[in-house]
């Protein structure tokens, strides 16, 4: 039995204390973020944004919260209620899952598996599965309408953003996200992290990351001019929670994407005395709040596309442009002999 | 382990050649705007013949590429260059058919030639997963030309059916390669045929070359694999018939020949029987049931059915003359269907194709040169001599009669003869009967193709030791 | 038992299970979501075998865009199940028949079934050994020079496929609107706007 605890039962607790630790973390993370959004929104529109609950507003996320799980949960008569009630709880999950294999630090990840990388892009292309189901099994037009739209647009931009980061892998010579992030620690500071010499992909990730997440400009899925809400309008209280909460989540889960892939993780700008004075999670999450920033912007002054705008910029423009650097990036490391 | 270098990939220069040839007129076809280009087809001509140069350029000899993956042999360049000229006549006949059906697109003669490239990597191919892949890479290729026409309810059918059943037995097929590889532990051929040598043949291992044949009958439409053959050739696009009827008829060959004779030798008792089967049942039923046709593509579909059994009877012989005796049989085959096929191109009306076998009637009045030359090709399949499908014929019964299937043979000589009654039919109705209303006359091409394989096959009796030698020596590769 | 083992079990357990669900389920779409919960199971199944590549591939293809596109028809077509087992009972004795046969065929292959003996060495000792490289660098590194001919020749049955796919679903429509952004782009006020003088109290006749 002692043998048994120590084999399985320690390391086990140890898991379990590390992912409630990063949950609460990043559950916390998105809160203020969620609060940023609506005031750099605000902002920009030149409105205040939230400001009553707590000094300027910052409990607002807390007590939306308290709010939705208050509310009663109202399932439509028609609907498939299994699939009703587990499409928000899939996006939920998936969303936070991610998380495990993310570096927030040196060492700081739950799970260092080898194929970091392709586990989220795994876990965020079934993203799409929430949407999907949620708008099916609403048993009403316009969320069906929205979960089409969602599902084109998730399947088209993914590819964009396969080929992405198959440069960035070309580049680091590993699928794991440590070695990713060690990688870009280059003698150049901040001018070797990878947006510099990959910025056409930078861009491109960017964009699709919007795309992929149902963000403005790309929120067709949830248009409210045409469709109302999308595939959440027959959802209230805590399932209408968790669609949003896992929408955020993955928001912030792409920006620290970027942040690993593109921002160098937790490196400082420059290796010289008071920048690495700060601890690297310090690093990790300005660089993380400087993506959200730029997801928040975007929200704020882009108009939407239309849907075939959409479609265009992914298939004709993305699609050729991120294969075509996939061969130039592999055909410059091979050339110049720089591959890892 | 190293990439292969380019220099080393001389045997496969000249499918890399035309695959690459392939997606550059493509490429020509999707910049060029103007979707009924006729110069792309006869740029794929082009392609075919520079491919059959480059294949015929090639040493003598066998040479391994791929770890054993792909085989470049006198075999397989004899049925390459088969497949190469099956192709490029379908396209020729294409022409003038693609664009009075108005389906004139540059896709067409691509997919051609992508599908030719599957052929040639089949006919070399030497493990199973190569062979596999080369013929996914044919037929995916062949079920989109099946229902090229899609605006047509027959065409989309065809397609339809020819893909639901082709994909079975490529399930069936990929089942049985799985099985012979679970019981060998290796997919290359060589391997195979060493495992079998030494050790006793499991039933798995049977089971699994069930499997394989089973679906490399489906590819040659052979009885009991055979519902498909004349729903899809009625429904086809006439051109595309033809080139169902020719060049994958070869290419399926060349894969049966070379599984049975590189992989289980060790077991050719097994095999044979089942080849026996299934070419007797070819026969039997290709000279039966084309008796009651009325549409003329349907008869030509049973009509291959048969000739498929004929071609078999070399195999189930199982030596090297047998061999030599199939090879003999599609060379000449390919030239006899290719030339029918543009005959049935020929029976044009105003602006639609006529496929009824009435229409045909008094034919040597309105156009005695198109009567004469469907008479000889007929006489042909029928096996009379001197005309080629009695050298066809007398080569693998032949081979039959020297390994002792005397009884193979005596079917075979006994459907010939019922089969020649159906054949005959069509003649004495082109001569004896009240003549129908007149056709248009035939374009320059379908001429062009009728002309040279009517000539083949009238005076092939004059070089025929050439394609006997020339046979003998492929064949010889084998063994 | 140990938690390997454990987990195994439940894989393999839900994998059967969910595939059972796909083909009894009444409501296709529920099929599908089976379908996926099956996917999932054996890419976790994978993951024991410590094929870690394999596992996260099969995820993102199959059930990241392969099954979306699945979901994406069943949604839309009205298949009526109700209607497709009608005929079930009138095959069901042709079909059992041959699915029987096929059953006792595969019993005597089992029955007769032997490792062969060079087979259980290469499983013993992967080469390289699985602990000097991961096992995406494994497969990178056969992938693309012992294999390169298999990868090259399934890379043209997809361009065949893309060609298919296209020749026999593209219509040009006529009187379709299309986006050109580059004349939109192109355009400017002199091409776009026309500045006039009017008179008051006239209008622009």
């Amino acid at each position: 039995m002692a043998e048994f605890w120590t084999d399985y039962g320690f390391p086990l607790l140890i898991i379990i204390v590390q992912s409630l630790g990063l949950l609460v973390s990043v559950l916390l993370v998105v809160a203020y973020l969620l609060l940023a959004d609506r005031k750099i929104w605000a902002a920009v529109q030149l409105r205040r944004g939230p400001n009553v609950v707590g000094a300027f507003g910052l409990l607002q996320s807390f007590a939306d919260l308290a709010k939705f799980v208050l509310k009663e949960p109202v399932i439509p008569a028609g609907a498939d209620r299994i699939v009703f009630l587990l499409a928000p709880v899939v996006t939920a999950v998936l969303a936070l899952s991610a998380w495990a294999v993310m570096p927030i630090d040196d060492g700081w990840v739950v799970a260092d598996i080898n194929v970091g990388i392709l586990y989220i892009f795994a876990i965020s292309s079934l993203g799409v599965y929430g949407v999907i189901m949620g708008g099916w099994a609403s048993n009403s037009k316009y969320p069906f309408l929205g979960a089409l739209r969602s599902a084109a647009q998730m399947v088209s931009y993914e590819v964009s953003i396969g080929f992405v980061i198959i440069t960035v892998l070309l580049c680091a010579g590993s699928l794991n996200l440590t070695e990713i992030v060690r990688a870009q620690d280059t003698q150049f500071g901040m001018f070797g992290w990878y947006w510099l010499p990959l910025l056409p992909m930078f861009v491109i990730f960017f964009v699709s990351a919007l795309a992929e997440t149902n963000r403005p400009p790309f929120d067709l899925p949830e248009a409210e001019s045409e469709l109302v809400a999308g595939f959440m309008v027959e959802y209230g209280s805590t399932p209408y929670m968790l669609f949003m909460l896992g929408e955020y989540v993955a928001i912030t889960m792409m920006c620290a994407m970027m942040t690993v892939l593109f921002l160098g993780g937790w490196l400082p700008p420059f290796d010289v005395a008071p920048l690495n004075w700060v601890p690297g999670v310090i690093w990790f999450l300005l660089k993380l709040c400087f993506c959200f920033f730029l997801f928040a912007r975007v929200k704020a002054i882009v108009p939407r596309y239309r849907y075939d705008q959409l479609m265009r910029l992914g298939w004709k423009i993305f699609l050729p442009t991120s294969l075509f650097m996939v061969v130039v990036v592999a055909g410059v490391l091979l050339f110049f002999d720089l591959a890892p | 382990m190293p990439l292969p270098a380019f220099q080393d990939l001389a045997p496969i220069y000249p499918e890399i050649f035309l695959a690459l040839a392939s997606m550059a007129l493509l490429m020509i076809g999707v910049f060029s705007r103007d979707e009924d280009n006729p110069s792309v087809s006869w740029i794929a001509i082009a392609i075919l013949v520079a491919t059959g140069a480059l294949i015929a350029g090639q040493d003598a000899g066998a040479r391994e590429l791929f770890d054993g993956a792909f085989l470049a042999d006198d075999f397989g360049r004899f049925m390459k260059l088969l497949i190469l000229a099956g192709a490029a006549l379908a396209i020729i006949l294409s022409f003038d058919y693609l664009k009075t059906a108005k389906i004139l697109k540059f896709e067409f003669p691509v997919l051609v030639l992508l599908s030719t490239l599957g052929m040639l990597l089949l006919a070399s191919a030497n493990n199973l997963i190569s062979l596999y892949l080369a013929l996914e890479l044919q037929s995916l290729a062949l079920y989109v030309l099946a229902s090229f026409r899609r605006d047509a309810v027959l065409s989309s059918e065809a397609g339809l059916k020819y893909f639901v059943l082709g994909a079975l037995s490529s399930g069936m097929l990929l089942y049985g390669c799985s099985l012979i590889y679970g019981y060998t532990g290796t997919v290359g051929f060589e391997g195979i045929a060493a495992v079998l040598e030494n050790t006793d043949r499991s039933v798995g291992l049977v089971f699994g070359l069930v499997f394989v044949l089973a679906g490399v009958a489906f590819k040659l439409s052979a009885v009991p694999f055979h519902m498909w053959t004349p729903d899809v050739y009625q429904g086809a696009p006439t051109p595309v018939t033809a080139f169902f009827a020719s060049a994958p008829k070869v290419a399926a060959f060349a894969m049966l020949i070379r599984i049975v004779q590189e992989a289980f030798p060790a077991i050719a008792e097994d095999w044979r029987q089942i080849i026996i089967a299934i070419s007797v049942a070819s026969m039997v039923l290709g000279a039966f049931a084309a008796i009651g046709q009325t549409n003329i593509k349907r008869l030509m579909a049973y009509s291959s059915i048969g000739h498929v059994g004929y071609a078999m009877v070399g195999l189930a012989a199982g030596t090297p003359s047998g061999v030599q005796g199939v090879m003999i049989y599609l060379a000449i085959y390919i030239v006899m269907t290719l030339g029918a096929f543009a005959c049935i191109l020929a029976m044009r009306r105003g602006d639609s194709d006529v496929e009824e076998i009435a229409e045909l009637n008094g034919l040597s009045r309105n156009q005695p040169m198109l009567a004469f030359m469907l008479t000889v090709l007929l006489f042909s399949m029928a096996g009379i001599p001197p005309l080629a499908g009695f050298f066809a014929k007398f080569y693998v019964f032949l081979a039959a009669i020297e390994a002792e299937l005397f009884w193979l043979a005596v079917i075979g000589v006994v459907t010939s003869v019922v089969s020649a009654f159906y054949y005959l039919a069509i003649i004495a109705r082109m001569y004896f009967q009240e003549p129908a209303a007149d056709f248009e006359p035939m374009t320059a091409k379908v001429r062009f193709v009728l002309g040279l394989t009517g000539i083949i096959t009238l005076f092939l009796f004059i070089p025929i030791q050439f394609l006997v030698t020339a046979a003998e020596t492929a064949a010889g590769s084998l063994f | 038992m140990t938690i390997a083992g454990f987990f195994f079990y439940l894989f393999a357990f839900v994998t059967v299970a969910s595939a059972l669900m796909v083909i009894s389920a009444r409501n296709p779409v529920h099929a599908v979501l089976f379908l996926i919960l099956a996917f999932f199971n054996a890419a976790g199944l994978f993951l024991l075998l410590g094929a870690e590549f394999i596992a996260l591939i099969l995820v993102i293809v199959y059930v990241g865009a392969v099954a979306v596109l699945f979901l994406f028809v069943v949604m839309m077509l009205d298949v009526d199940f109700a209607e497709l087992r009608a005929g079930f009972a009138k095959y069901l004795p042709i079909g059992g028949l041959i699915g029987g046969i096929l059953l006792a065929q595969l019993l005597l292959v089992v029955t007769a079934w032997t490792v062969a003996p060079q087979e259980a060495l290469k499983i013993a000792e992967p080469i390289p050994a699985a602990s000097l490289v991961s096992n995406t660098e494994a497969i990178g590194r056969v992938m693309y020079t012992k294999y390169i001919y298999f990868f090259q020749l399934a890379g043209m049955v997809l361009l065949v496929a893309m060609i298919g796919a296209i020749v026999l679903t593209l219509r040009h429509r006529e009187g379709v609107k299309r986006q050109d952004v580059a004349t939109q782009v192109a355009r400017d006020p002199s091409a776009a706007i026309e500045v006039r003088q009017v008179e008051s109290g006239k209008g622009i006749g």
